[in-house]
C-alpha cells in the first residue's frame, strides 16, 4: 500500500512538471505581449524592444523558462508585468476571498449533498429519490448566472434578506457582516456542486446497493439504514471521494461567473485579467497555483480510495 | 410460536409452504407464473432437497422462506408458514426480525456474498448481535466454536481477518458459520458447493451435514447435483418448470423415481470414473500429432531475465494426436486455462514450444499468420461473454468465413444456415442476439462459430461447466459427433472428472503447473494412479445414499483437507496433501516421470508403477 502511495505522490510531482511546461508553452501563444499592453497601440519599436529587455521578454524560451522554475522553487513569485505589483501582493489580495467562500461552501455543501445522495439511494423510485433527482438534474443544466440572477431575485430583491452583491472582502469585516455578504455566493456555489455530489453519490451508493453481499445483508435482517452506512457506503467511497476533490477544485479556480457576477474579486477573476493583460507570471503563477490544487486534491482522492480498499490495506 | 398451535401438524414442522405462486410481471402489464402449486413441509432436524435445472425456479421458492422475491418477481398466492407464521403477511420490520434469526441462508458465491471491506468475524456475528439473539462477546465465543466445528484453519485469529484473504473453500464454509451463528431454526442453502472443486466440496459437505446434526436445524437445501442431495437430504422434492414433479424421501427418489424427469435427471448424473467409461480407442494414423506442447514454461509478469515473475506452468508436455480429445484436468488454480493460452498465442510462453503440425509456432496471436490463428480455435466457458451482445448469429459465426476464407454475401449465408445445422440449431435463428438465446444454444453458436474457421484444434476452456447436466450432457455428444465426422482434435479443459473419463482418448492431470500424470485415458481411470488422482476420482459424489461417510474415513479424503496449493513448493507440488508422501525425499525433491512399458502412461511420482499399485489396490 505505502508503495503504491509513495508512487502516486511521484507520480502528482512530474505531472506538476509536465504541466509547468504547458502554462509557459500556452502563455507564449497568448497574441501580443506585456509589453505591448503597457504602452500601448502608439509605442515605438524601439521603446517597445527596451521595454521586453527590462522585462527579460527578449531571452531564448527556455532560458526564461528555467529561470521562472528556479525563481518559483525559491519562494520568488516575480512581478506582475502588467502593473509592476509583486504577484504575492495581487494573490494576498484575493485569496481570502477565494478561501472564504470556497471553505464554507465545501463545509456546508459537501455533507449535506452526500447525505441527501445517500438517502436517495435508500429508496430508490420513490417520491423523495424522483423530488431530489428532479432538483439536481434541474440544477446541473441551468447555467450559473441563470442561478445566480434567480437567487438575487428572491433573496435581495423579494425577501430582501441580503445584499445583491458582495461589497469589498473579507477583509475588515465582522463574522456576521461576512455571512450577510458572502451569503448568495456561498448559496449558488452550493447548488452547484451538490446537483453533481448528489448524483454521483446516489449512483456509487445504487450499484454497490445492488451487489450480493448487500442482498445478503438483507437476507439476514440488517436494518436498512446499517446497510447502507456499514455495508454500502465503505465500498462506494472511491468514487464519492473523486467527485468531491473534483467539485473543491472547481471552487478554487473555476468560479469566474459567480464571482464577476457578485463583484467580488477572487483568484478566478484575476486569472482572466491576468490573461487580458498578457501578464505572463501572473497567468503562470496562477496557473500553476490551480495545478497544484488540482493535483493534491486528486491525490488525496486516490489515496482515499487506496485506504479505503481492503484487498491493498490488507494484502495477504 | 403460539400460533403453531393451529396448525394440525405437530410442532415439530418449521416450514409449511401451501400452494404458492410467484409471478414475474412483465413491462406490458401481463404476468407470468415462476413456481406454481407448490406444497412442501420441513420438520425439525429435517434436511429436504429442492432439485432441478436453472429456471426451475429453486432459488425463487427458497428464498420465499425468508419472505423475500428477488426484485421483479412477487408473491402471487399461498402461504409460506415459518414457526406457524405466514411470512408474507409480515411488514419490513416483521422480515426483518425473522431473518437471522429463525431463517438463515446460505449462497451460492460466497466470494461475492461476503463484503470485501468488513472483517469476517465481524459479518458472521452480525446478524446474531443486531437482533439481540446475543452480545457481542457470546456471539464472537460461538462463531470461534463453529470455526472449530467447520474445520477452518486458526479459529481464534480468523474474523479479523478479511474475506479476500482465505480461500473460496474456506468462505463458504464461513458462510455456514454465518448463517449458524444466530442458531435459527431453518438454515437455506443454495447451491453451496456448486462453485467448488470436488475435493474441497466434500469437505464443505461433511462441515455441513455435522454442523447441521449437531445444531438440530432443520434445512432447505438447493441443488441441481442428485449425487450431492443423496447424500446429504432426508427428502427430495423434484422441481421443473416452477412445478412439483414429484417428491419423497431421499431412498425412494434415489432407488425407485417414479417421475420420467427425475429419471432423466438421474441419467444425466455424472457417472462415476472409471476405466468401463473410456470410450473406444482411436485409430492413430501416420500423420504425427496434430498440435504439441514441448517443454513449455509459462507464467504472469516478467522479470530482467525473461521469466515469469508468477510461474504458472512448468515443463509441460502434451501431444494432441488427430482427431483425439485431450482432456485436462485438475482444481481451479492448478494451470487448466493457462495452458490453453499459451497453446492460442494469448499467452506467450517464457521457455518451450508449441507445434502445429510439425512447425513450431510463433509465441503469439499477433505473430502467427492468418492461416495459423484459423487451425487453432478458443471455445470459451462463457459462451454470455465471448460473444458480442450487438451481433446476432449471423454476424458472429459469418464473420470467421469472411476473415479466414474470405467467403462472402449469398454463399456466406449458405454456409452460416449449414454451420448451425451442424451444431444442432435451426438456421431460422441467425437474426437472433446471444441474449435471445438459452445458455446451451449459445454454447453450441461458440461452436459453430469456432467450426466456421475449418479449424483443426479446437481448445475447449470448461465448455459446459456453466450448462446445466442435462444440456452439457448433449453438448459433449455434439461434441463427439463433430470430431467423428470432421476429425478435428480437442484439447478439453475440465475440472470434471466424470466428464473427461467419458469424452476423452488421452489424459493430462496437472497440479500446481505441472503434469503429475497422462496417458490413455483407460490408464488413467484405473491403478496404478498418481496419489493426487486417486484424490480426485475419490471426491466425485456417488449417487449413492452413505457415499459420503464411507469416503469421509479414507485416507484419499483425509489428504483433501490440507492446505492451499504452492507454486513454488520445492519438491513434489502435492507432497503435503499426499497420503504417500515420503519425508526428505518427496518435499525436496523434483520426482521423476515414470513411465510404463508401452511409453504411453507417465506419472510423475517418486514411488515406482508396482508400489503405488500395491498401495492402491490394497485399500
Amino acid at each position: 500500500m505505502w508503495s503504491m502511495i509513495l508512487r502516486r505522490i511521484g507520480i502528482g510531482i512530474v505531472t506538476m512538471f509536465a504541466v509547468s511546461v504547458i502554462i509557459f508553452c500556452g502563455t507564449r501563444i497568448l497574441p501580443g505581449d506585456a509589453a505591448q499592453i503597457r504602452l500601448g497601440q502608439e509605442a515605438t519599436e524601439t521603446n517597445l524592444a527596451a521595454f521586453r529587455k527590462e522585462l527579460g521578454l527578449d531571452r531564448p524560451a527556455h532560458v526564461q523558462y528555467f529561470s521562472w522554475v528556479k525563481d518559483t522553487l525559491s519562494g520568488d513569485l516575480g512581478v506582475s508585468l502588467a502593473s509592476d505589483v509583486p504577484v504575492t501582493d495581487l494573490i494576498r489580495d484575493r485569496y481570502k476571498n477565494t478561501l472564504y467562500v470556497s471553505a464554507v461552501t465545501a463545509v456546508i455543501g459537501v455533507p449535506l449533498s452526500v447525505l441527501l445522495g445517500i438517502l436517495a439511494a435508500m429508496f430508490p423510485g420513490g417520491i423523495y429519490d424522483r423530488v431530489v433527482t428532479f432538483i439536481s438534474v434541474t440544477l446541473v443544466s441551468a447555467p450559473e448566472f441563470f442561478l445566480a440572477t434567480l437567487l438575487v431575485l428572491i433573496f435581495a430583491f423579494y425577501f430582501n434578506f441580503t445584499s445583491a452583491v458582495v461589497v469589498g472582502g473579507v477583509e475588515g469585516k465582522t463574522f456576521l457582516e461576512i455571512l450577510r455578504h458572502f451569503f448568495l455566493p456561498i448559496m449558488a456555489l452550493c447548488m452547484i456542486i451538490a446537483a453533481q455530489l448528489i448524483r454521483m453519490t446516489r449512483a456509487a451508493v445504487l450499484n454497490v446497493m445492488s451487489s450480493p453481499y448487500v442482498e445478503m445483508a438483507i437476507l439476514k435482517g440488517v436494518p436498512r439504514k446499517r446497510i447502507i452506512m456499514r455495508h454500502a457506503l465503505f465500498n462506494a467511497i472511491g468514487p464519492i471521494v473523486n467527485v468531491i476533490a473534483l467539485n473543491l477544485a472547481y471552487l478554487i479556480s473555476g468560479v469566474v461567473i459567480i464571482e464577476v457576477f457578485f463583484a467580488y474579486s477572487g483568484l478566478a477573476t484575476l486569472m482572466v485579467q491576468g490573461v487580458q493583460t498578457r501578464d505572463y507570471n501572473l497567468i503562470q503563477v496562477l496557473g500553476m497555483l490551480f495545478c497544484c490544487v488540482y493535483i493534491i486534491l486528486m491525490l488525496i482522492a486516490d489515496i482515499a480510495s487506496i485506504v479505503s480498499n481492503p484487498r491493498l490495506r490488507h494484502p495477504r | 410460536m403460539s400460533e403453531a398451535a393451529k396448525n394440525p401438524d405437530t410442532d415439530n414442522v418449521i416450514l409449511d409452504v401451501r400452494n404458492l405462486r410467484i409471478i414475474a410481471r412483465r413491462e406490458d402489464g401481463s404476468t407470468l407464473n415462476i413456481v406454481e402449486e407448490i406444497d412442501f413441509t420441513v420438520k425439525r432436524g429435517e434436511v429436504i432437497a429442492l432439485i432441478g435445472e436453472s429456471g426451475s425456479g429453486k432459488t425463487t421458492i427458497s428464498l420465499a422462506a425468508l419472505g423475500y422475491a428477488k426484485p421483479g418477481l412477487e408473491f402471487a398466492d399461498g402461504e409460506v408458514f415459518l414457526n406457524g407464521r405466514d411470512v408474507l403477511d409480515l411488514d419490513r420490520h416483521g422480515l426483518r426480525n425473522l431473518r437471522g434469526r429463525e431463517v438463515a441462508y446460505l449462497a451460492q458465491s460466497a466470494a461475492a456474498t461476503f463484503n470485501p471491506s468488513i472483517t469476517i468475524g465481524e459479518q458472521v456475528t452480525e446478524s446474531a448481535v443486531l437482533h439481540g439473539i446475543k452480545t457481542q462477546e457470546e456471539a464472537t465465543k460461538k462463531a470461534i466454536e463453529l470455526y472449530h466445528a467447520l474445520e477452518l484453519p486458526d479459529p481464534e485469529q480468523l474474523g479479523s481477518r478479511y474475506p479476500h484473504q482465505v480461500s473460496g473453500g474456506q468462505l463458504q464454509r464461513l458462510m455456514a458459520a454465518m448463517a449458524l451463528c444466530g442458531d435459527p431454526d431453518l438454515l437455506v442453502l443454495d447451491e453451496p458447493t456448486t462453485a467448488l472443486d470436488v475435493t474441497t466440496q466434500i469437505e464443505v459437505l461433511k462441515a455441513f451435514k455435522t454442523v447441521i446434526r449437531e445444531q438440530g436445524a432443520a434445512a432447505i437445501y438447493v441443488t441441481h447435483d442428485l449425487a450431492v442431495v443423496a447424500q446429504v437430504a432426508d427428502h427430495i422434492v423434484v422441481l421443473y418448470d416452477g412445478k412439483i414433479q414429484e417428491a419423497g424421501t431421499t431412498d425412494q427418489i434415489v432407488n425407485s423415481p417414479g417421475h420420467d424427469y427425475t429419471r432423466r435427471l438421474m441419467s444425466a448424473v455424472r457417472p462415476t470414473p472409471s476405466s468401463d467409461l473410456a470410450s473406444a480407442k482411436q485409430e492413430e494414423t501416420d500423420a504425427g500429432p496434430a498440435m504439441e506442447v514441448k517443454d513449455v514454461t509459462a507464467g504472469y509478469g516478467r522479470n530482467l531475465d525473461g521469466s515469469p515473475k508468477v510461474t504458472v506452468l512448468r515443463d509441460i508436455n502434451v501431444k494432441i494426436e488427430r482427431g483425439h480429445v485431450v482432456g485436462v484436468i485438475g482444481e481451479s488454480g492448478c494451470g487448466k486455462s493457462t495452458l490453453a493460452r499459451v497453446m492460442a498465442g494469448l499467452l506467450p510462453a517464457s521457455q518451450g514450444d508449441v507445434l502445429l503440425d510439425g512447425e513450431s509456432l510463433p509465441k503469439t496471436v499477433r505473430e502467427r499468420s492468418r492461416d495459423q490463428l484459423r487451425r487453432v480455435q478458443f471455445i470459451f466457458q462463457m459462451a454470455d461473454t465471448a460473444l458480442n451482445p450487438r451481433h446476432n448469429i449471423r454476424e458472429i459465426v459469418g464473420r470467421p468465413l469472411e476473415f479466414y476464407r474470405g467467403i462472402r454475401g449469398r454463399e456466406r449465408t449458405d454456409k452460416v444456415a449449414e454451420l448451425l445445422q451442424m451444431v444442432d440449431l435451426e438456421p431460422d435463428m441467425m437474426s437472433r442476439l446471444p441474449s435471445e438465446l438459452s445458455g446451451g444454444q449459445k454454447q453450441r453458436v461458440a461452436l459453430a462459430r469456432a467450426l466456421a474457421a475449418d479449424a483443426e484444434v479446437l481448445l475447449c476452456d470448461e465448455v459446459t461447466s456453466a450448462l446445466d447436466t442435462i444440456v452439457g450432457a448433449a453438448v459433449i455428444k455434439l461434441l463427439r459427433r463433430l470430431r467423428d465426422k470432421l476429425g478435428v482434435s480437442y484439447v478439453f479443459i475440465s475440472h470434471d472428472l466424470s466428464t473427461v473419463a467419458s469424452f476423452a482418448d488421452e489424459v493430462v492431470v496437472l497440479y500446481a503447473g505441472r503434469v503429475v500424470e497422462q496417458g490413455p485415458v483407460k490408464e488413467i481411470l484405473s491403478p496404478p494412479y498418481h496419489p493426487y488422482t486417486r484424490l480426485l476420482i475419490a471426491s466425485v459424489p456417488e449417487l449413492r445414499i452413505g457415499w459420503l461417510e464411507d469416503t469421509m474415513g479414507t485416507r484419499e479424503a483425509m489428504a483433501g483437507i490440507a492446505g492451499a496449493v504452492d507454486l513454488n513448493a520445492p519438491g513434489c507440488p502435492f507432497s503435503e496433501r499426499c497420503p504417500l508422501a515420503i519425508p526428505g525425499t518427496c518435499d525436496v525433491e523434483v520426482p521423476p516421470n515414470r513411465v510404463d512399458e508401452s511409453g504411453e502412461h507417465i506419472i510423475a511420482c517418486h514411488i515406482e508403477f508396482s508400489g503405488l499399485e500395491r498401495e492402491q489396490t490394497a485399500v
